[in-house]
């Protein structure tokens, strides 16, 4: 039963951006509609369990049009618009492939923050209900009615059939799946399930480089946390419980982009991603192509972020010493800089910088994961230290 | 019911008895720490004593304003501070009495050679709402 009430769940969002589109169609402006499938959608969460439709998307569509009147009726300010939609509503037509393309323009409009951006692609693409949303970023529900509302108000002005950005598009996916967050809602999940509805609507390399990466990374989720929640680095990670699935997924997504010879920064970071996934152990990775890789990149889109992680794998191809010169030339303010330096120092043999550099980096840690990890290293080579002397002795 | 903040922090209170910084503990001494504090976050949920609980970041800053027109100052990371807080956790229980008894139990806290920490943590009740009988 339970696994029913699921299978209705995901058709039920799975439906949204199309019943949204229909409710547009018909005539309603965007941000009543919008409200008005989120009538719906969460009219649906109460009633289907109990008391399935024959026709889910009918059922939303006509829940979603009856929403919409009643807020246009109790909206006085809108009598105009009233007019119009008391009238028998056209059959809306099935929305096409561009209609999908321009709902993500529209959720992801440079003229929002990325935080509203975010709320609102989850909310009309996404067909989660607002409570979800703010229980998936840990705020209050309230909070994020407003965020969705004012996003909705800065929207007003936006025309709904202008060409997009597929860049901030692709961005506020790549937010909502790189948010570390865990709760009912699985957002890296969310993101991968908004990049295949986007990748089936758009032919673009770099949207297939994203969706590639996504799948990759995902592929390690199971490895990268122990049960108790703490850090598992790749390198340790027990590489049999890698998605492959997922990562055959990725890497064919991956091949197909790379094949139209439009290389972007995701295309190269899914890349990198592959090239770990292809390694069945970690002395087995291909860290010279890994470097030439993070060169690629660098190219494209040069970033202390990027020369940092270059360094690492700099580190691993051509010895601590290459890695410790290359981070010689990384801004000292980027995060993670101490955790990188610790790691080729302790490679390097130089145990007392690293566990200094270790204890720096759990300081600086910008999460509670991170600094947990970087606590226990700094431990870790202390110890070390202290064995060695013990045998000094 | 009523509701206390608990305080940890970085520096500022008095001296644990156990006062060994971290990354000198061994890894397994770090581990079972972590673990106890989950343990205990777990434990009050189940009683349905906990409200919140987060870290901070040991960096951060002061800011004013610097009147209307211009950017507000900065001063920090902290450096003049004496009193840093480290992470906070909200409980809802029942009495005071409940509330120094569970500080207790988080400040009983595994340490350096697997001993209590026995580190000082700030109580301070919240000024909540008016109730309704007042006479």
């Amino acid at each position: 039963m339970h696994a029913e009430t699921e299978v209705d769940a995901e058709l039920l969002r799975s439906l949204t951006p199309q019943v949204l589109h229909v409710l547009v169609r018909r005539g309603a402006d965007f941000a009543t509609a919008e409200d008005a499938v989120q009538d719906a959608l969460v009219n649906a969460v109460s009633v289907w369990p109990d008391d399935p439709p024959r026709d889910p998307k009918g059922w939303l569509i006509t829940a979603s049009w009856h929403a919409f009147i009643d807020r246009a009726r109790s909206d006085t300010s809108r009598r105009n618009r009233e007019r119009r939609v008391d009238a028998e509503p056209t059959a809306g037509s099935a929305p096409t492939v561009d209609d999908t393309l321009r709902l993500y323009f529209l959720c992801a409009h440079p003229t929002l923050t990325p935080t509203s951006a975010v709320a609102l692609t989850l909310r009309a693409l996404g067909g989660l209900t607002t409570a979800q949303i703010a229980q998936a970023y840990l705020v209050p529900e309230s909070t994020m009615a407003q965020r969705i509302s004012r996003a909705k108000r800065t929207l007003a002005g936006a025309a709904f059939d202008q060409p997009g950005d597929l860049t901030t598009v692709m961005h506020v996916l790549y937010l909502i799946f790189n948010e570390g967050y865990s709760g009912d809602v699985d957002l890296a999940a969310e993101a991968i399930r908004l990049a295949r509805q986007l990748h089936a609507v758009v032919d673009d390399a770099e949207v297939d480089g994203l969706l590639a990466l996504m799948l990759l990374h995902h592929a390690r989720r199971d490895a990268r946390l122990r049960p108790d929640g703490t850090l598992v680095t790749l390198a340790e990670q027990d590489r049999s419980q890698w998605d492959v699935a997922l990562i055959t997924e990725g890497v064919s997504t991956l091949q197909t982009a790379l094949a139209r010879d439009r290389l972007g920064p995701y295309q190269a970071q899914a890349a990198i991603a592959a090239l770990h996934a292809d390694a069945p152990r970690v002395e087995d990775t291909d860290w010279v192509q890994i470097v030439s890789w993070y060169d690629e990149l660098l190219r494209l889109t040069d970033t202390p972020v990027v020369r940092l992680n270059r360094a690492v794998a700099v580190g691993e191809a051509d010895g601590a010493p290459a890695g410790l010169a290359a981070l010689a030339a990384v801004d000292e303010a980027v995060p993670r800089h101490s955790a990188v330096a610790a790691y080729l120092h302790e490679r390097n043999g130089d145990l007392r910088t690293a566990a200094h550099l270790y204890a720096d980096a759990a300081r600086h840690a910008p999460n509670l994961q991170e600094r947990d990890h970087q606590t226990r290293q700094a431990a870790r080579v202390n110890q070390l230290l202290r064995d060695g002397e013990l045998s000094e002795r | 019911m009523a509701k206390y903040l608990l305080l940890k922090h970085y520096r500022g209170a008095p001296n644990a008895v156990n006062d060994v910084p971290m990354d000198q503990w061994t890894p397994e001494e770090v581990d079972a720490h972590i673990q106890y504090m989950n343990d205990f976050a777990d434990r009050l949920e189940g009683t349905g004593e906990f409200v919140d609980g987060q870290a901070l970041s040991p960096n951060g800053m002061w800011v004013r304003s610097d009147g209307a027109g211009k950017p507000p100052v900065t001063d920090g990371p902290f450096a003049e501070t004496k009193d840093l807080i480290a992470g906070w956790m909200v409980i809802d229980v029942d009495s005071q009495e409940r509330a120094i008894e569970l500080a207790g139990e988080l400040s009983h806290a595994p340490g350096a050679g697997g001993a209590p920490i026995h580190e000082w943590l700030e109580v301070r009740p919240f000024l909540e709402s008016a109730p309704t009988v007042t006479e």
